[in-house]
């Protein structure tokens, strides 16, 4: 199914859209207030988006940095080449320490593996303790969005899931009381948890440290209480130095929530005595996409979701339409590198507005990757062949004045002598499904001029 | 100053009334605009679909009927962000950088070259800008909600100074449209929605007449007023400013 496929369906519930778009529009509003009380939020986006740059320029120096440091501190780094790799690494650790059960703290990454179905298959119990991931997890859905994962969620639905999951009466739709009965529920993985798997929202080289942002404080119950750490992350996730951090932290938050700051930035430099850490360094695509030059910058991102919130379509195609782990603008150029015959509908899933550009905290020129990626789909020939033929026509009508002319005044004098029932068939017509054609002039502008011309 | 009138495919097929205006507006600032029959579209249907090289001889067919001018005039914001950013697949000849730097908005053109910031006429109305992305976002002509909350920008201003014309303020103020060329009937279900959602902000904020400065845009917007009959009139802005009575 393409992309427009899947938002057709989403559409059907013209109301839950409008739900769901002015949900969005309000994290975006909130993300503006931020921005606008904060004057120099321009400036930082400039530094944060030149830190990335450097960074991914010499990405495999502070990489190895990185590990030098970690392994000083007394971390234990691994490599993986792809998702299986990654998969393997982390249940060999499991394995070595004899462990069932896991407790989660939000990681995109991992929802990028497919851990979960890995392990479950392998015979562990894996939890996600952020309540957002812990909801989709219990309805067997992936996250629809990176920040807000269950946000294509009503309280109705939160309460219907946790009357068939975690015994609340039917029909207790309220928060406070489905947030208490969470707690409580998670609260018990969480002392059971014999190892602790967290995602990672900066890498920092010089320091060998890994810092992990949430608002829930999940992921320091998770590290804290299990005897093992494993740190899962993208390569792309480095940063120089550890003065660098505070210009991400500061416009992380503001562009995901509008907040100044997340409410928990835990920094996990080493293991405390007697309990172990690692981390698993993934590549997946990554220096694949940094070997792309029209679209490396998209290795910049930081997961703050803000492209997600501003797009018009995201908000009215929910995040599921994109079947792909990052959903929205930003997931829409990553996602080719991965399997683009797969996610071929996905750069055309947008209008080329430009807000995600405007939004993205990392100035990653987003719309502008989406028009190059159309480029080379078009080129690879995983565009629709009706598309294909009909742009080849239209060049060759476009190309040529004469062609241009005479085939516009037969198509408006067609639109105008046709029955509207025909002209307006929705079937062979997409635009006509909601909206009217333009009236057909008698006079094209350019029979107008000629005419005037002719007068003078 | 020799300046040529950029006439895009639709507006010429379409919308001639736009592409008089444009000339008569002009005119009345001083400026008499030819226009050169070989043009034709500035390529951008074919390379927003993913088939930019089918827009190759579009591209120089453009730069061949107006390298000979100093500047290129059109009354839509998309088409010169097209010409201007997106040229660059063909060799950059001198003639071809001459056209892409000098092909300007309309009212780009009408504010910035002309040193025009008031045109003198009337149009007792409510009216609703519709802030089209690519001459917001890609040419700048108006401030951006991403960035700053004061709402600015040269056609807000120069409607603000038509005697009796009154703006109306929209919920959301540069969200946009759905058109988005091809997008339009590929995802033609978003690119619908999107159209309504907009038309709704302005009915809820008793717009009368609905206006902008890319027709693209204003075509797809009055295609869903019609089709739910709404008591909205669109036009392109080049026509109030021309003077159009209602």
């Amino acid at each position: 199914m393409s992309h427009s496929q899947r938002s057709d369906i989403f559409l059907l519930d013209a109301e839950r859209t409008t739900w769901h778009d002015e949900t969005l529009w309000f994290v975006r509003q909130k993300r503006d207030k931020a921005v606008y009380a904060t004057p120099e939020f321009q400036e930082l986006r400039q530094l944060a988006s030149d830190i990335k740059d450097h960074t991914l320029s010499r990405l495999d120096f502070y990489l190895q940095q990185f590990e030098e440091n970690a392994h000083r501190n007394g971390v234990q780094v691994h490599w993986a080449a792809d998702a299986e790799e990654h998969n393997q690494i982390v249940l060999g650790l499991l394995q070595q320490h004899g462990a069932t059960r896991v407790v989660k703290s939000k990681s995109m990454l991992t929802e990028e593996c497919h851990l979960n179905p890995y392990l479950i298959k392998h015979g562990v119990e894996v939890i996600d303790t952020d309540l957002g991931e812990r909801i989709i997890q219990l309805r067997e859905e992936a996250p629809s969005h990176v920040v807000l994962p269950a946000i294509h969620l009503k309280k109705e639905d939160v309460g219907d899931t946790f009357h068939l999951h975690l015994g609340t009466t039917k029909g207790n739709n309220d928060p406070q009381q489905l947030t208490e009965t969470a707690r409580q529920h998670l609260r018990e993985k969480f002392l059971a948890g014999q190892v602790a798997i967290s995602g990672v929202n900066f890498a920092v080289a010089e320091t060998g440290s890994v810092v992990v942002c949430t608002n829930e404080g999940n992921a320091d119950l998770g590290v804290n209480l299990a005897k093992v750490h494993i740190a899962c992350m993208g390569l792309e996730k480095l940063i120089p130095r550890l003065s660098d951090l505070s210009v991400f932290t500061r416009i992380l938050t503001r562009s995901a929530t509008g907040q100044p700051v997340t409410t928990y930035t835990s920094h996990f430099t080493k293991p405390v005595k007697g309990k172990e850490m690692h981390i698993v360094i993934v590549d997946n695509g990554r220096a694949q996409q940094l070997g792309r030059p029209d679209f490396r910058a998209s290795l910049k991102c930081i997961r703050c979701g803000a492209c997600m919130n501003t797009c018009p379509v995201y908000r009215r195609s929910g995040g599921h339409s994109y079947d792909f782990t990052i959903p929205g603008p930003i997931g829409a150029i990553l996602s080719p590198n991965i399997d683009m015959r797969k996610h071929a509908s996905l750069p055309f899933a947008s209008t080329l507005c430009g807000s995600c550009t405007d939004v993205c905290p990392v100035k990653i020129d987003i719309h502008t990757q989406l028009y190059k990626w159309r480029q080379v789909l078009g080129q690879a020939g995983e565009i629709p062949t009706s598309k294909k033929w009909s742009m080849r026509l239209l060049s060759r009508v476009l190309a040529k004045p004469g062609v241009y002319s005479l085939g516009g005044r037969v198509a408006r004098q067609g639109l105008r002598l046709l029955p509207h029932g025909l002209t307006h068939a929705g079937g062979y017509n997409p635009w006509a499904i909601a909206r009217e054609l333009p009236e057909p002039p008698k006079q094209s502008f350019r029979e107008w001029y000629a005419q005037q011309e002719a007068k003078v | 100053m020799k300046v040529a009138l950029f006439i895009p495919c639709y507006v010429d097929q379409f919308y001639p009334q736009v592409g008089i205006a444009t000339l008569q507006l002009l005119e009345k600032l001083g400026v008499r605009a030819d226009f050169p029959k070989q043009q034709t579209c500035c390529g951008q249907p074919m390379a927003n679909s993913g088939c930019e090289r089918d827009a190759i001889p579009v591209y120089h067919n453009f730069v061949d009927t107006f390298e000979a001018y100093d500047y290129v005039v059109g009354p839509a914001g998309s088409c010169v962000y097209h010409v201007r950013k997106h040229f660059d697949i063909i060799e950059q000849t001198p003639a071809v950088q001459h056209v892409r730097t000098n092909t300007r908005e309309l009212f780009d053109f009408i504010i910035n070259v002309l040193g025009v910031t008031e045109v003198p006429c009337s149009f007792p109305h409510r009216v609703g800008l519709h802030l089209s992305c690519h001459g917001q976002r890609g040419l700048h002509q108006a401030n951006e909600s991403e960035m700053t909350p004061v709402r600015d920008g040269q056609l807000r201003r120069l409607l603000s100074s038509v005697r009796g014309l009154e703006l109306t303020e929209l919920d959301r103020n540069d969200e946009c449209c759905g058109f988005g060329g091809t997008f339009c009937v590929s995802e033609a279900g978003i690119s619908a929605r999107m159209g309504q959602d907009r038309v709704h902000d302005h009915v809820r904020n008793g717009t009368e007449v609905l206006t902008g400065g890319d027709m693209s845009c204003l075509m797809h917007l009055e295609g869903i007023v019609r089709r739910h009959k709404l008591p909205i009139k669109v036009l392109h802005a080049a026509e109030i400013l021309n003077g159009i009575l209602l």
